[in-house]
């Protein structure tokens, strides 16, 4: 299968003169003949890109990312990774003589007496939480479209791992200062670990090198944030490239789009002249934010002590779903057997979390076992065509927000002048009830949708013209649609439940039995694709 | 009914022109001023300042008749609706009257504040009364609100004893059953000091063995301090933290971004 392309035909190319010219074919040539790129350049620079705003979020993702390699590299001149405690002296007044960790103090140097310091803490955070959030996005983009299928599961399961290290490079990070704030996140970290039962407290002390805070932490996080998690995620980075590459893009179905090909531009030049252009796009709105909206005022929460936690502590919005579960925990779910102390309300969320992200991680394999489908598909489906999976997806959306909202219950309750108690118990109903109610109402809006789309492809488009015929009846006219737009309504695929059916031994196994019960529940409800021959028949049957 | 008194008032005190609230606010000063001036002079002015305090006093109490003996009790013994005020002290009047708590409007969670509803003078005649029913905290020296105290020191005592109800930054925060603490920018020098030594509802007293003056001073004078310079890194998002700062990057940032990558496809379509 190859990118057949809307690849500019061979345009007239004539040898570039000159001598800024000589001195690049000059220059390409010593390469090519030192490393033969030029045939790796041309197969990459012929790689296909389609035009959809939605295939751009992962972009966004990465240039984020060189953003964040950018400024943290900056920042590491001048961090010092140490829980020693020093006297600040430097220039920011409501701190002066108060002593601190090395990690803070040279923190609030960046802030305030580094040129240029500030601005580079606060690109690399805002950066941070830009990287997390395109992530977030480019995956329900992908979950709702479909484009995990065969023959992409793997590179889901890379972007997960993404997604996953991304959330640990954020939560190191933030807890690299040593503020008040990062010792609380810490302190409830510490605390999930003790919960687990028998080994919890062991691998605290292990990990923070005895009683907590300790004086090792915020070196240990400083190695895992500067050296094995970026490197894991460039390593990471790289594999879900070329999978993309060897895969190809998924695209919307359009005229002249099929199974077969990619319609877009080719990387090289049109893609990469855009995407050069797009890099700046992103990378100015951070400098934009970074440079007027504060983020993380360490010289508010002053440096880390055990004993204050302020008000509306909260960690990083992607950790706020695994806080917010903590949360949601009703108070008492504690017991204790054999002289150990169960603490539920620390392992049911823990559970949760886990049982949560399994189940994203694995979803592809998950449908394609309930499918039974195993053809490749490279058309980006259309989530309303995929009515039982974009009701799961709205389902899971709706747990996560839920989860979410409950780390932020203090502050709903105080600027919407609501009692915690009942912004809690409204959270808690809403975990359970929440996302059985978008299940149902996304699956309605999806067959409903799809019904339109089928109404419009066999009869046309409501005009609003009515006209009254000589009998004296009124009708409206119905305009019909062009087969290039019929295309793009009518071309999905359709899958029927599977019939279970006996294997070679004649016996009907439980997996299959499973899957036959899951297949139609996934497939229950289904408007059928139109097909030519209705398409036909109704353009006969119209007047 | 003082309810009913209180209502019309409130309205009345919405509609003031600010030139004329400055006016009443300088009269209220110099007559406060006049009163401090007569409660602190010497022991030569002794009779007559005497006189001058009774004389608060009795105003003082005629307006509490009218104003709060409803819930408070006319010897302000206290009632079922309301506590007892003998013994609160100068301090507490000033603070519950100068925030616009007392005289309380509705019955909610917690005493919330409106507009305050007496001059500057009536408020230290109610005080002055409320302050000869029994010994408690008066109103503070002038000498602890100049803002001229240990910033650094402020700023540590502030975080541990009061971020963990109004939030680091003084932003406020939730406390339970629909109770909360407040922002704490914006009020005055005066009233925070009044704040520590009388506790008001749901807040602990801080009286001056757990604290001392000087701290006191020193933790108005951080206030102050974040109150007047603006957060060095720009925006400071209502200092609400993390939650603020992800809500940003999601409609702002991501928000943008998304605004512009579909224009940017839509057009090369
Ligand atoms: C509608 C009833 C009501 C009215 C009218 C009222 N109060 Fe109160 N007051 C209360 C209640 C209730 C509290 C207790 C609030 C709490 O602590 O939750 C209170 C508390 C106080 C306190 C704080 C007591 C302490 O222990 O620190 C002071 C001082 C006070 N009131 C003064 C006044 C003054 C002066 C007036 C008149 C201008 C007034 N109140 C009018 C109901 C009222
Ligand atoms: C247990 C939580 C708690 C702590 C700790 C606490 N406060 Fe408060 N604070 C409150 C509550 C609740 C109120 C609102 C009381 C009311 O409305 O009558 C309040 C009110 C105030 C007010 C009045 C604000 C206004 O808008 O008029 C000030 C000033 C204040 N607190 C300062 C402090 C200072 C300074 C400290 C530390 C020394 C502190 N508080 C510690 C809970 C607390
Ligand atoms: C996906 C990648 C990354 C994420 C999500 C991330 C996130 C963060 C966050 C949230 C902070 C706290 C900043 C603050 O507000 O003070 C931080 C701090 C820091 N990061 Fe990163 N980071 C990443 C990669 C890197 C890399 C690759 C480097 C170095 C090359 C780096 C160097 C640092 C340093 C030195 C600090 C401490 C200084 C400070 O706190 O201001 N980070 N990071």
């Amino acid at each position: 299968m190859t990118a057949t392309a809307t690849t500019p035909a061979t345009t007239e190319t004539k040898a570039p003169t000159g001598p800024g010219m000589r001195f690049v074919n000059w220059g390409a040539n010593y390469i090519e003949d030192r490393t033969s790129m030029s045939g790796l350049v041309k197969e990459l620079g012929r790689k296909i890109f389609p035009d959809h705003w939605s295939f751009m979020l992962g972009e966004v993702a990465l240039y984020s990312f060189v953003v964040i390699l950018l400024s943290g590299t900056f920042l590491t001149f001048f961090f010092q990774a140490s829980m020693a405690p020093v006297v600040y002296e430097g220039s920011y007044p409501t701190l002066k003589g108060v002593e601190m960790s090395a990690a803070m103090a040279s923190t609030l140097d960046i802030s305030f007496d580094v040129r240029g310091g500030l601005l580079m803490r606060q690109v690399h955070h805002w950066a941070a939480l830009l990287f997390v959030a395109s992530i977030g996005l480019h995956m329900l983009r992908v979950f709702f479209t479909g484009a995990f299928r065969k023959p992409r599961e793997i590179n889901w399961v890379v972007g997960f791992l993404l997604f996953v290290l991304a959330m640990a490079e954020g939560f190191t990070g933030y807890s690299l200062p040593d503020d008040l704030l990062s010792g609380n996140g810490l302190r409830i970290i510490d605390g999930m670990v003790k919960g687990i039962p028998v080994i919890g407290t062991w691998i605290s002390y292990l990990l923070f090198g005895g009683e907590f805070p300790g004086e090792a932490i915020v070196g240990r996080l400083y190695m895992l944030h500067i050296m094995l998690l970026p490197a894991l995620v460039i390593a990471a980075i790289g594999v879900h490239m070329i999978l993309l590459i060897v895969n190809k893009h998924t695209q919307f179905a359009g005229p002249g789009r099929t199974e077969g090909n990619v319609v877009g531009n080719p990387i090289m030049p049109v893609f990469a002249a855009k995407a050069g252009g797009f890099f700046f796009i992103v990378f100015g709105v951070i400098m934009l934010i970074a440079a007027t909206v504060t983020i993380n005022p360490i010289w508010n929460y002053g440096p880390y002590d055990p004993s204050p936690v302020s008000a509306g502590t909260q960690p990083d919005w992607y950790i706020g779903f695994a806080d917010g579960t903590l949360r949601l925990i009703p108070p008492g779910w504690e017991f204790e057997l054999w002289g150990f102390t169960f603490s539920m309300n620390i392992i049911v969320p823990i559970i949760i979390l886990v049982v949560f992200l399994v189940l994203v991680a694995f979803y592809p394999f998950i449908e394609a076992f309930v499918t039974g489908d195993k053809r490749e598909h490279h058309m980006t489906e259309r989530p309303r065509n995929a009515p039982t999976r974009t009701a799961i997806g709205a389902a899971g959306v709706t747990f996560y927000a839920v989860m979410w909202a409950a780390a932020s219950s203090d502050l709903i309750a105080t600027h919407f002048r609501l009692s915690i108690e009942g912004v809690t118990h409204t959270l808690q109903a809403l975990l359970i009830l929440g996302p059985i109610i978008a299940y149902i109402v996304a699956k309605r809006i999806s067959i409903a949708l799809q019904k339109k789309d089928r109404e419009i492809a066999l009869h046309g488009y409501e005009s609003g013209r009515i006209v009254r015929l000589p009998g004296g009846e009124y009708i409206e006219v119905h305009e019909q649609l062009s087969d290039y737009e019929r295309w793009r309504l009518v071309s999905y695929d359709d899958y029927a439940p599977l019939m279970v059916r006996p294997n070679a031994n004649g016996k009907i196994t439980f997996g299959t039995k499973l899957r036959g019960v899951m297949s139609r529940w996934f497939f229950e409800d289904r408007i059928a694709p139109v097909t030519r021959t209705e398409i036909e028949a109704s353009k006969h049957g119209h007047h | 009914m003082a309810t009913s008194a209180t209502r019309t008032r409130t309205r009345r005190a919405g509609r003031r022109s600010p030139l004329a609230s400055a006016a009443l606010l300088l009269i209220g000063l110099l007559a406060t001023g006049g009163a401090y001036a007569a409660l602190t002079a010497g022991a030569s002015a002794d009779a007559a300042s005497e006189s001058q305090v009774t004389k608060l006093a009795d105003e003082g109490e005629k307006l509490f008749a009218a104003n709060c003996a409803s819930c408070h009790g006319l010897q302000a013994q206290g009632t079922e609706d309301a506590p007892s005020l003998i013994g609160v002290g100068a301090a507490a009047v000033d603070f519950q009257v100068g925030t616009g708590r007392m005289p309380m409007a509705a019955s909610g969670p917690q005493a919330e504040q409106k507009p305050v509803q007496f001059t500057e003078e009536q408020i230290a005649a109610l005080a002055s009364w409320v302050a000869s029913l029994g010994p408690g905290p008066s109103i503070p020296d002038e000498s602890y609100l100049a803002g001229d105290g240990d910033l650094a020191v402020g700023a540590e005592l502030f975080r541990i004893n009061c971020a963990m109800c109004h939030n680091v930054a003084g932003a406020g925060g939730a406390l339970t059953e629909g109770k909360f603490a407040p922002s704490l920018m914006g009020v005055s020098a005066k009233h925070i000091y009044e704040a520590m030594i009388t506790g008001p509802q749901n807040m602990p007293v801080f009286n001056d063995a757990n604290i001392t003056p000087e701290d006191k001073s020193a933790i108005i004078s951080y206030l102050k301090y974040i109150e007047a310079n603006s957060s060095p890194g720009g925006l400071d998002l209502g200092n609400l933290g993390p939650v603020s700062e992800g809500l940003f990057v999601w409609i702002f940032a991501l928000g943008g971004i998304v605004a512009i990558t579909v224009w940017l496809t839509a057009k090369s379509n």
